[in-house]
């Protein structure tokens, strides 16, 4: 399908990705988002870059490094991570990654507690070992999604922010136009990536999405000495030092909760920041006289399974779903390419994608929620 | 991969969370004349009441103007934690009355956060609020809270602002009155009303020399009694003028030279334009506040069980729009000032950089980045200070935006030709203190709490790679990593 006119319902780096690619391939492109772009979980999350669970991981892979030259704004994008085990059981289990990284011929060097506190000045002696992706990598959650809308626009596409969509016009078996509340746009194909109210919105043209939405946090500190690579985590946290120095880390339990069409006005954070407080000292304890000096949440959203939800529907047929299911920044230079290639060509040119299909779900139990407990507190 | 679901997420927060360590009817926060006030009050009806304040603060966060605009002007006398302790019970007697009144008092304890149910969050057994000492962090229960955190100085701007000896009206008059800790000698106060004329009062009284006032409307503005009261110290106040900047050596400020061209020799540049209530608790947790231009800033707006009392509530109202005010000096200092004064000194953002939104200098700037300033991001939408402050780093240092939050939101108003009060506030984010890690750190988690983390989610099929599934590595891969997650 040619499609001279897509119509992306929502501005945060899956949909922006896909209206950047879509306008590489001269597309007009228009981007209506709720409030501003990336107010959400795309500005606000771990920015790692290593998903190498999943089949988009290569593209993510061969893209990032050129994305700062490509968008034509900085991402602060990094190259490469070690994952350091402070249990027994964590060195056990990040030991049998790297393993599995070994077979698949992706690059990483086990390290032991010397080589880890060499190669990370602010780790601990206690700890077990690393494990060193000499692969993947981090970027700066919120400029890279503003470096996604910048390009798209210098590509001469639209982005209408503070336009939450209200419906869409259906014709033909297509959808001829999305609504807001001061106007309609016309267009050729639509790329549903609204994240938690992506199922709100694909109702209006009947189509179950079954996704759940959840709350997650993370802290930031003053910034450390930097160290030789930014991309440390492990201990069961995820983070990065980012490129000024300060530690931004998260990871542990989340909250379900209950998200409308409109989205939260506030996005609380809670005490677990103590929690990561404690993880963080224990993983990096030559930071832990550094001040905390913020605390943050986020919304996002996850699929039963887990996995993405990257879909070109059947009826209406000129319609894409997205949803990354919780992981969705670092992949988006991948999902973005996807999404284009749904829209353009009704099939992924770089890779099977079959298991993101919503037809996975198609024999989903009713009460799916409740049987995962991933229902709100009452 | 056949997963068999209990009806429990073991990687939720449900259940998860430590009780707080003590619980009381009320927690005051912020032992000054309004605070120690309203806890002999709630005492008085039979309630439990604990009265916390953070000073005396360590020397090193005073040095990083926290809680007040300190400049550097402290003697070593601040080092000395029972000095200043025993400072604090000698400039408050009322103290004494409300520990014979049964409030428990705690003393270098700062509220780092209040948490709460309520939109996007249920999983609270209670509400509570964080407190910090120099050794550790705790959660304490209430029922009712009462903010009487003061205000902050307002600071602004100007060539030479970013070295020591630059201070706020409220820090100057702590100095010289709790501590007797003011290291310097001669002040330029910048300001002509209440504040700023009570200050060089002060100052003058406790054998300060000060050198004069700065006033960038055509005259003083404070109550004509006090302005009289300052003249005839003999001061001058230099009416229609702005300070032009700051000029110093190794140990900071030696002369400020004003819009006229005159120079003036002080060690000191008392900032005393305005001051901020300080509601960032109110903020942090999403409670209710409003826009108030004759009390000084955005005000607590009230609600059943968090009530602010004291300059918190807002400075006292004398029919004075703080707010043009501060526009007036913010319009006048813009125009005088170059393109490269910092604006946000822990990052180092200078105001060309912020209304050109460029990201930090160790970034690359390619054309299409030069290409891109406030004025493209208007095309988009209302400024919006959180959005700049992501992308230009401007509030995002250790001080938390203390010294550069108002002013950023005051130029983005002035260079957007909006008003201030369209601005949106930047949000202020728990802790709203800068709290050292190990001391954030909740060391007696709960087990639960432990058997719950995961680093995301804990879903197995998320993270199963994808040429395993179908493999007998999939079921490998959950069994190391997932086990105890679902049966």
């Amino acid at each position: 399908m040619s499609a001279s006119h897509v119509v992306i319902v929502g501005g945060g780096v899956t949909g922006l990705s896909a209206g950047w690619w879509l306008a590489r391939s001269g597309v007009k492109v228009t981007v209506l988002d709720k409030f501003i772009v990336g107010w959400e979980a795309s500005g606000r999350n771990g920015g790692g870059a290593s998903h190498y669970a999943s089949p988009l991981f290569d593209e993510e892979q061969r893209m990032w490094p050129q994305m700062d030259e490509l968008l034509g704004y900085p991402t602060e994008h990094q190259k490469e991570r070690i994952i350091i085990a402070m249990t027994e059981r964590q060195w056990e289990q990040y030991r049998f990654v790297a393993e599995r990284h070994k077979r698949l011929n992706h690059p990483v060097e086990l390290l032991d507690t010397k080589q880890v506190l060499d190669a990370v000045p602010l780790a601990s002696e206690e700890c077990f070992g690393g494990v060193h992706y000499k692969f993947g990598g981090h970027a700066n959650p919120q400029r890279s999604t503003q470096a996604y809308a910048w390009a798209l626009q210098d590509l001469g596409g639209t982005i209408m922010q503070h336009s939450p969509v209200t419906g869409f016009e259906t014709a033909g078996g297509k959808v001829t136009g999305v609504k807001t509340a001061n106007a309609t746009y016309g267009c050729d194909a639509v790329v549903v990536a609204a994240g938690p109210q992506i199922p709100h919105l694909m109702a209006q043209l009947g189509v179950h999405v079954p996704l759940a939405a959840a709350r997650a946090e993370m802290i930031i500190t003053e910034p450390a000495p930097m160290m030789p690579i930014g991309g440390v985590d492990g201990h069961k946290l995820y983070g990065r030092q980012t490129m000024r120095g300060n530690l931004a880390y998260g990871g542990g339990p989340h909250e379900w909760i209950d998200v409308d069409e409109t989205g939260l006005a506030a996005r609380p954070s809670t005490p677990l920041a103590r929690n990561l407080a404690k993880r963080l000292a224990e993983l990096l304890p030559k930071a832990a006289h550094l001040n905390v000096i913020r605390s943050w949440a986020g919304i996002i959203e996850n699929s039963p399974d887990g996995r993405p939800i990257i879909d070109r529907l059947t009826s209406p047929d000129n319609v894409v779903v997205a949803s990354m299911s919780s992981v969705g920044f670092g992949l988006s230079p991948a999902s973005g390419h996807a999404i284009r290639d749904l829209v353009m060509d009704g099939k992924c040119s770089f890779a099977d994608i079959d298991i993101f299909k919503l037809s996975r779900f198609d024999n989903l139990e009713p009460d799916w929620r409740e049987k995962r407990g991933w229902m709100p507190i009452a | 991969m056949e997963l068999n679901f209990t009806g429990t997420d073991l990687c939720a927060v449900n259940g998860t969370r430590s009780e707080p360590e003590a619980r009381y009817t009320v927690v005051v926060v912020g032992a000054g004349p309004s605070g120690i006030a309203a806890a002999i009050e709630a005492a008085g009806s039979g309630a439990s009441v604990l009265l916390v304040d953070e000073n005396p603060v360590s020397g090193a966060l005073m040095g990083n103007d926290t809680p007040l605009y300190f400049g550097g002007r402290m003697t070593a006398a601040t080092q000395n934690s029972e000095r200043m302790l025993e400072a604090i019970f000698m400039s408050l007697p009322d103290l004494e009355k409300a520990m014979e009144a049964g409030i428990e008092l705690l003393l270098g304890t700062t509220a780092w956060g209040v948490y709460r149910n309520g939109p996007g969050v249920g999983s609270l057994p209670e509400q509570v609020v964080g407190l910090a000492d120099s050794e550790r962090s705790w959660l304490v229960g209430f029922d009712k809270i009462v903010l009487a955190t003061g205000a902050r100085d307002l600071a602004m701007a100007f060539p030479g602002w970013n070295q020591p000896g630059v201070m706020g009206a409220a820090a100057l008059q702590m100095l010289l009155t709790r501590y007797d800790a003011f290291a310097g000698r001669r002040v330029l106060v910048i300001g002509s009303h209440d504040l700023a004329l009570e200050t060089a009062c002060l100052a003058h009284e406790r054998g300060v020399e000060v050198v004069g006032l700065v006033e960038v409307r055509a005259k003083a503005q404070g109550s004509p009694a006090l302005a009289a009261k300052v003249e005839a110290l003999g001061i001058t106040i230099h009416c229609g003028q702005t300070i032009a900047s700051a000029k110093g050596g190794i140990d900071g400020v030696e002369r400020a030279t004003l819009s006229s061209g005159e120079e003036i020799a002080c060690d000191t540049i008392c900032m005393a334009i305005g001051l901020v209530p300080s509601i960032e608790l109110v903020d942090a947790m999403h409670g209710p506040r409003a826009l108030n231009p004759m009390r000084g800033g955005y005000v607590p707006a009230g609600e059943p069980s968090v009530s602010a009392v004291g300059d918190c509530a807002g400075i006292p109202d004398t029919g004075f729009d703080h707010i043009d005010y501060r526009m007036e000096w913010m319009q006048a200092l813009s125009a005088i000032s170059p393109d490269d004064t910092i604006i946000c000194q822990c990052e180092e953002v200078t105001r060309a950089d912020l209304i050109g939104v460029q990201p930090p200098n160790y970034l690359s700037r390619p054309a299409p980045m030069c290409g891109r300033s406030l004025e493209t991001l208007l095309q988009d939408g209302p400024a919006n200070q959180d959005q700049i402050k992501r992308l230009t780093r401007s509030g995002m240092g250790v001080c938390q935006g203390r010294r550069c939050r108002d002013q950023v939101a005051m130029l983005l108003a002035l260079e957007s030709g909006a008003a201030f009060g369209t601005i949106p506030l930047a949000t202020h984010r728990a802790p709203v203190r800068p709290l050292p890690m190990k001391i954030m750190a909740d060391w007696q988690e709960t087990a639960a709490m432990d058997a719950a983390w995961d680093v995301w989610f804990g879903i197995p099929t998320a993270w199963v790679p994808h040429e395993d599934i179908g493999t007998p590595h999939e079921d490998e891969h959950r069994q190391m990593l997932y086990t105890g997650m679902y049966t």
